[in-house]
């Protein structure tokens, strides 16, 4: 019950700060929380990050098997992707086999990696029809403070740029790295009336859970999309959503892009 | 497998044209213990659609006292496809469910109906690419013939961009070729399309071509919204001539016909004073 109150004030501040055009983390609407990237973080996996959006923190990690390829596509690569949110990172979370939320949240984020071709398939294949490289994204939540998949998105493509194709473990030739060819970023925000949030914190989505993810390409091309949450969007907040999220994905690709190029050390956290 | 050419001298590879609809059937009404329910086809896809309530929430805890609970389950048959799919839940069926019942629930007006649950089941029998879409124009209509309340109508349609060309409700060669697809779902009220209910995309489109997208879809949803609407009046016409007043239900069935601006909620009203 005490609950349900605090959420009633909680959800009327912010949504009176949303209508005299503030945050309340004082954020433009536009703005991102600071990002940082830490990728090669677990030595074990063939690539990893952990990517911190404000107070938001997901790990994923990549393993590689060999597998046979599917039917329909005998000389590619195989792309798994999972996420799970584990009761660890938020007190709403509960353990068991993944909800419906956490297979949203995979789906979407292996459709930005596989759309926009961010790996090389082709280059997966071992022996075609036989064998070829099974790539496992695996996606683990730590603290969901909002948008977990944007968080997701981005640490799914850091550890992916960070992997080693293990070949020299299976015996099959020399460790290559591999093959990325383009940075998918994905942008959510939060529609609040006629206002678009990007990059909405836990406390902003007390005003309800009206969301749309776009993701882009390095072209910027659109690749993903998914509404998500019971609402109505009209058509011309569509195309608004549509224009902002190309245009921030450029920026926050940029910013991903330097993180990275740090490297494995404990990226400073960078304004977006 | 090769890709086949898709667009052979400006047709399709069913000969349709680029804005061209498959043909769509609508029945609303055909299955006995539901409270509504609608059979469709498009293509090859068939569907049939089911709507369980206002009833009680069975795991009690599930009530919502201020309003009703929406469950919606899309489930495919296993002969549904061309190589048996395992019966039961998979990932994508888990999703499309989420968005689709996410699609409905803002236009149900679930505040009339509190501490109760409405069920809405789609079954897809035959599967044909755009089954998500088909279910939800059959969700809508078994929706309105279970008379449950709802600010409009639900109507959906994908578009795919196949050899470059943007076009209308693909077909499974044109989805599995296709360079992208966009499942799209507009509330449509009075004749009007309001606003976006349900949105996806997978594949690869310019900015320009998104917006294009967007348009194709709202041409082909409108087409579609005529259908559903007839499919409801035929239904209570049918029902009507049972009865003493068929002509009021004639008349009833006209004025929506000559009306549309007649919103779903006033055909729903109109047509339980039929059946009393």
């Amino acid at each position: 019950m005490t609950d349900d109150i605090l959420m009633d004030i909680k959800r009327d501040y912010v949504l009176s700060r949303i209508r005299a055009g503030e945050r309340i983390d004082g954020r433009k609407f536009d703005e991102f929380r600071p990002i940082s990237v830490q990728t090669g973080i677990i030595e074990k996996a063939e690539g990893s990050a952990l990517v911190k959006l404000g107070n938001t923190q997901v790990v994923v990690g990549v393993k590689m098997q060999i597998g046979e390829p599917f039917p329909d596509t005998p000389d590619r690569g195989i792309i798994i992707t999972n996420a799970e949110l584990v009761p660890l990172a938020s007190p709403t979370f509960e353990p068991g086999p993944p909800d419906e939320n956490s297979i949203e949240l995979a789906r979407v984020v292996d459709r930005g990696i596989r759309e926009s071709e961010a790996i090389n398939l082709e280059k997966l294949c071992i022996e075609e029809g036989e064998q070829v490289w099974m790539v496992f994204i695996d996606i683990h939540a730590l603290d969901d403070d909002g948008n977990l998949m944007d968080a997701s998105a981005m640490a799914a493509i850091a550890a992916l740029m960070n992997t080693v194709v293990p070949a020299e473990r299976f015996e099959v030739g020399e460790d290559f790295p591999l093959p990325v060819q383009d940075l998918p970023i994905s942008i959510t925000s939060l529609v609040v009336d006629d206002k678009l949030l990007v990059d909405p914190c836990r406390d902003e989505m007390s005003v309800g859970s009206n969301l749309m993810t776009i993701t882009s390409d390095r072209e910027g091309r659109v690749v993903a999309m998914q509404k998500s949450g019971s609402y109505l969007l009209p058509e011309e907040k569509f195309y608004e959503l549509l224009e902002l999220s190309v245009a921030k994905a450029r920026e926050i690709r940029e910013a991903v892009e330097s993180q990275i190029a740090k490297g494995g050390r404990n990226g400073e956290d960078e304004e977006s | 497998m090769e890709k086949p050419k898709l667009i052979v001298d400006g047709k399709r590879l069913d000969g349709r044209g680029f804005e061209e609809l498959r043909p769509i059937k609508i029945e609303a009404g055909v299955l006995k213990r539901a409270d509504g329910s609608c059979y469709l086809e498009m293509g090859k896809n068939k569907i049939i659609a089911a709507v369980y309530g206002p009833r009680e929430v069975h795991p009690r805890h599930l009530q919502d006292p201020s309003k009703a609970v929406i469950r919606y389950r899309y489930n495919m048959a296993p002969f549904s496809v061309e190589e048996r799919k395992k019966p039961g839940p998979d990932r994508r069926s888990v999703e499309i469910s989420k968005v689709s019942r996410e699609a409905l629930e803002p236009v149900i007006m679930k505040e009339l109906f509190p501490r109760s649950g409405i069920d809405v089941f789609v079954e897809v029998l035959q599967a044909d690419a755009g089954t998500r879409t088909a279910c939800l124009n059959a969700a809508s209509v078994a929706l309105i013939d279970a008379g449950v309340a709802m600010r409009g109508m639900i109507t959906a349609v994908a578009v795919a961009k196949v050899d470059g060309q943007l076009v209308l409700d693909p077909m499974k060669e044109e989805d599995n070729y296709g360079e992208a697809d966009v499942p799209i779902a507009f509330l449509i009220r009075n004749g009007r399309i309001e606003a976006i209910a349900l949105l996806q995309m997978d594949g690869r489109l310019t900015l320009e071509e998104t917006r294009r997208a967007i348009e194709l879809a709202k041409k082909g949803v409108m087409q579609i919204y005529k259908l559903q609407r007839e499919a409801i009046m035929r239904k209570y016409m049918r029902e009507g001539e049972d009865y003493e007043g068929s002509a009021e239900a004639a008349e009833v069935a006209k004025e929506l016909s000559e009306n549309e601006g007649g919103s779903e909620k006033e055909g729903g009203q109109s047509e339980q004073e039929v059946k009393e």
